[in-house]
């Protein structure tokens, strides 16, 4: 890959991420495997962190070996489980690894997860870290001391534009926009109407938004997204469509379901990119990409 | 009223506390455990018929009417003869309570409560959490409503991405604080409080441990 990501969305090409979900233990040959088939076919790989609240290998550890294997990491931190002297030293030493790409998150919560009796950190919250990260830019850390050495980071977070009420996240959104988000990946988007709405909102900002596609794998899976996942609402036409797939079918429709909705973003450049997360099947996002019929120009 | 929220600790956890400590006194509280029904005179007797029941010996129980007021080691003197025959005080007051007896006397305190924040009854049984007490008070820009309270992230620049029709990620029992904050800012024409960013919080504005003393005004 031979520019970095914030190069990438400002050429106005048609931007692609994906995402990699660490191992729980350190056996990270199915991870080197997926970064491995996916760091040519999209532009930027995100790391999640502890995802979901559920403890696993660092989100740091992955993209250091998306580095070492050639690919573009985009850095997951969540402001859950460390405070802000834990997440200023880590960007400091992301920095040093050259990791140039941040998503700020809040973090789910705690309870969702497998360790429900630890302590919640939320020292900072996602647009504090971002305020942060663009103090640690300018040469001093959150307590006001100077740094030695510069760090630079391509600095994005995330926004839900299919909440349900809508303009309390708008406000976050803008919250985080001034507190110096460049990229926005969105919650997972199902329907094209509402994301529409937000785009034409959305597009009056200077911040690039790449839509978030979450591959669906079962009608049972679909359901329990909407029910249990926050942020993410599922249409019961999709569950629909997933249920009456043929037996053993479910996950090429849930394949072409993605792809169709890439597509259909893509023709109508709804948003600058879309960011696919193919939870624990990143296998077959190539083939999503194939579905949609878009490949990277760059690569 | 704010009141001590507490709940009783499984009796497991008491009779494990006291060990081979056998002769025990019972305390409740007439205040916040009476109205919560976890140490008001009606919980202590049934933990005098539970403790006898394990085989301990219940020396005498008394219901401290404010078990956290000054006025508690004068309370004690009544009792201090059964008191002194006993191994260990059984406690049924919050944790103040707890702390409260232990100041005056030199025997073991137990406690048999868990206390779970401050708070205010709203109902028969139901209790909410009011103020943690962050010395930062940010009511003035969330409508009154308190998300360092009533958000299970506590967080101060609105809400998560987890939050769902109004409710919260954490339970969907629950409402979203920032939900409710919006709602009012909004029905108030104060939106434009809710785009305050705020700063990482000073957590050194809440002296820890807690002891302040403030310096009189002299006029």
């Amino acid at each position: 890959m031979g520019q970095g990501f914030r190069e990438v969305l400002q050429s106005g090409e048609f931007v692609i991420t994906s995402e990699i979900g660490p191992p729980k233990g350190i056996d990270l040959s199915k991870m080197a495997h997926h970064i491995s088939l996916l760091k040519e076919k999209v532009h930027a790989l995100n790391v999640t962190d502890n995802q979901s609240s559920v403890m696993r290998y660092p989100s740091l550890g992955g993209a250091i070996l998306i580095k070492e294997l050639g690919g573009e990491p985009i850095l997951q931190m969540t402001c859950r489980d460390r405070n802000r002297l834990a997440l200023q030293a880590d960007l400091l030493f992301a920095s040093s690894r050259g990791i140039r790409n941040v998503l700020c998150l809040t973090g789910d919560a705690v309870p969702v997860g497998d360790h429900k009796t630890a302590k919640s950190v939320f020292d900072l919250d996602s647009s504090q870290l971002l305020r942060a990260i663009r103090s640690l830019e300018a040469g001093k850390d959150l307590g006001g001391n100077a740094l030695e050495g510069r760090v630079e980071f391509c600095a994005g977070a995330i926004v839900t534009p299919e909440a349900r009420p809508l303009e309390p996240q708008l406000i976050k959104f803008e919250k985080k926009v001034e507190c110096g988000a460049e990229f926005f990946q969105t919650q997972a988007v199902y329907e094209l109407d509402r994301f529409r709405s937000f785009m034409e909102y959305a597009q009056k900002f200077p911040v690039k938004i790449l839509a978030g596609i979450v591959l669906l794998t079962s009608a049972k899976m679909a359901k329990y997204m909407t029910e249990n996942v926050p942020g993410i609402f599922v249409p019961s036409a999709l569950i629909d469509e997933l249920a009456n797939a043929p037996k053993g079918q479910a996950l090429k429709k849930g394949i072409e379901i993605a792809g169709r909705m890439i597509r259909a973003i893509y023709e109508e450049r709804l948003s600058h990119g879309v960011h696919i997360m193919a939870i624990g099947r990143e296998e077959v996002v190539p083939e999503i990409l194939q579905t949609a019929g878009i490949q990277l120009k760059s690569s | 009223m704010i009141r001590s929220i507490t709940k009783q600790k499984p009796l497991d956890e008491v009779l494990k506390s006291l060990g081979e400590m056998e002769r025990v006194f019972i305390i409740g509280c007439g205040t916040c455990t009476t109205m919560a029904h976890t140490g008001g005179q009606a919980e202590v007797l049934a933990m005098q018929q539970k403790l006898v029941e394990s085989r301990k010996v219940v020396t005498g129980f008394m219901v401290i009417p404010v078990a956290c007021d000054n006025l508690t080691e004068e309370a004690l003197q009544q009792n201090l003869p059964a008191m002194s025959e006993s191994q260990a005080l059984v406690i049924m007051s919050c944790a103040f309570g707890v702390q409260t007896v232990s100041r005056f006397l030199e025997i073991p305190v137990i406690p048999a409560l868990d206390t779970l924040f401050i708070g205010k009854e709203m109902g028969p049984g139901l209790f909410q959490e009011v103020c943690l007490q962050c010395g930062e008070c940010i009511l003035g820009e969330t409508g009154g409503i308190c998300p360092v309270t009533s958000c299970h992230k506590g967080l101060v620049n609105g809400p998560c991405g987890g939050t769902q029709e109004g409710k919260c990620e954490v339970d969907r029992n629950k409402d979203c604080a920032w939900t409710l904050i919006y709602e009012r800012l909004q029905k108030q024409g104060r939106l434009a409080a809710m785009r305050k960013f705020h700063p990482a919080k000073n957590y050194q504005v809440e002296p820890k441990p807690g002891k302040t003393i403030f310096e009189l005004e002299r006029s």
